[in-house]
C-alpha cells in the first residue's frame, strides 16, 4: 500500500551500513511498501545521517508481530538502562559527597 | 513473428526549475512516428520495475522516458535514495508536474514521434499522473494506477502537498483510465468509489476498471502483491487504451 505512514525521529549515535559505521541523526519508521522482505507491506526502520549521502543507510524491514516484539525488547530494555543509569548517577553523587565531607 | 529492435539510454534534461535530471529513455528501432509515453516512477523511486516498464514500452512501438524524481535526493541505490526521500517527507507536487512537463516536452521534441503523449504512474506515481493531466493540457492520454491519497484529508494537506487531487478533477484534460486492486487500502475501494463520482459529477472521458483478489501493486511481478491474471488484463487494457488515444 502507499500508506504514508513514516515517523521520523532524531537520532544520535552510530549506525552500520554494508561494512562501516558512520554518524546517525534520524531514525525513520514506517509502515509502507517491503522492498526486499517478501511481504506485503513492512515495517521499515532506516538509521541514516541527512548530512550524508542516501548509501549512509542501515535498515530493516520487519513483520507487523516482529515490530511489534522489537517494541516490547526496547521498552523492557530501556527500563532496565533507566534504573541502572539512576543508581549510577546516586552512587556518583554519594561518592561526591563524601569527599566533600571528608575534605 | 518478428519482434521489435529497442535502443534505451540514459539522458539528462532540464527539470523543474532548469535542475538538470536523469531520465532513461527506451525507443523503438524504425523511422517511425511513434506515439510517446512518459512515465511517472512510484514512491519506493526510479527502480528497476519502471525501468524494465519503460523498456516494455518502447517494444510495444512507443518511445519511452522514464525521469528521476528523486535525483535532487541523492544518487546511488535507488532503495537508498527513496529512503532519504521517505525521511525528508517526500517531494513537493509541484515539482513533480515540473520535472514531468520537461519529460513531455523532450518527448514532443523527438524527431520521430507522432505528436501524441500518454503518461503513466503506479502508486504516488499514479497520483502523480492525475495531479499532472489535471493542471496541463499537453497529454492525450493518462493512466492512473491505484493512485494512493488522490482522496486526502485536510490534516494531510503541507506545504509539498497543499491540495488533495481530487479537487482538482474539474481540469482534466484527457481521457483517463485506472485500475485498482479491490483489496487495496491505499487506495480503499471507497476512496477509489469517490474519486469516480467526481469524475462522473464534472463529466469526464474516463473508464476504471477495479480487480478482485488483487491489492496494491499487482502488476509488480518482483513482488509477493503479484497477481498473474490480474496483472495481464491489466497490462492488456493499458494497451488498447493507449492504442486508441495514441494512435
Amino acid at each position: 500500500m502507499c500508506t504514508s505512514i513514516v515517523e521520523i525521529a532524531a537520532a544520535e549515535g552510530k549506525a552500520k551500513g554494508g561494512a562501516e559505521w558512520f554518524d546517525v541523526n534520524r531514525a525513520v519508521v514506517s509502515y509502507d511498501h517491503a522492498r526486499h522482505a517478501l511481504l506485503d507491506d513492512a515495517i521499515t526502520i532506516d538509521f541514516i545521517n541527512t548530512e550524508l549521502e542516501a548509501g549512509a543507510r542501515a535498515a530493516v524491514e520487519l513483520t507487523l508481530d516482529s515490530a511489534k516484539a522489537l517494541q516490547a525488547a526496547l521498552a523492557a530494555a530501556i527500563a532496565e538502562a533507566d534504573e541502572e543509569e539512576a543508581e549510577r548517577a546516586a552512587a556518583i553523587e554519594a561518592m561526591r559527597l563524601a569527599k566533600v565531607a571528608a575534605a | 513473428m518478428t519482434y521489435r529492435g529497442l535502443t534505451a539510454e540514459l539522458i539528462t534534461i532540464n527539470g523543474d526549475g532548469g535542475d538538470p535530471i536523469s531520465a532513461y529513455v527506451a525507443r523503438p528501432t524504425g523511422d517511425g512516428p511513434f506515439p510517446g509515453v512518459v512515465l511517472i516512477h512510484h514512491l519506493p523511486g526510479w527502480s528497476e520495475w519502471y525501468i524494465e516498464a519503460t523498456r516494455r514500452f518502447a517494444h510495444h512501438g512507443y518511445i519511452a522516458i522514464c525521469h528521476n524524481l528523486y535525483e535532487r535526493n541523492g544518487l546511488g541505490d535507488p532503495d537508498d535514495v527513496a529512503a532519504k526521500v521517505r525521511a525528508e517527507g517526500g517531494v513537493p507536487d509541484a515539482q513533480v508536474v515540473g520535472d514531468t512537463e520537461a519529460a513531455v516536452k523532450w518527448m514532443r521534441g523527438q524527431a520521430n514521434h507522432n505528436g501524441k503523449v500518454g503518461l503513466i504512474g503506479s502508486c504516488s506515481g499514479g497520483r502523480h499522473a492525475f495531479i499532472y493531466a489535471c493542471q496541463k493540457q499537453d497529454i492525450d492520454a493518462c493512466v492512473e494506477l491505484w493512485g494512493g491519497r488522490v482522496v486526502m484529508p485536510a490534516e494531510d494537506l503541507n506545504d509539498k502537498t497543499p491540495t488533495a487531487p481530487i479537487d482538482m478533477t474539474a481540469g482534466l484534460s484527457c481521457p483517463l483510465l485506472g485500475i485498482f486492486g479491490n483489496e487495496d487500502r491505499a487506495p480503499s475501494p471507497e476512496q477509489v468509489d469517490q474519486h469516480e463520482a467526481e469524475l462522473e459529477k464534472h463529466g469526464k472521458d474516463y473508464a476504471f476498471h477495479r480487480y478482485d483478489d488483487a491489492g496494491h501493486g499487482f502488476f509488480y511481478y518482483h513482488r509477493p502483491m503479484y497477481r498473474v491474471d490480474q496483472a495481464l488484463d491489466g497490462w492488456a487494457k493499458t494497451f488498447a487504451f493507449f492504442g486508441k488515444h495514441l494512435g
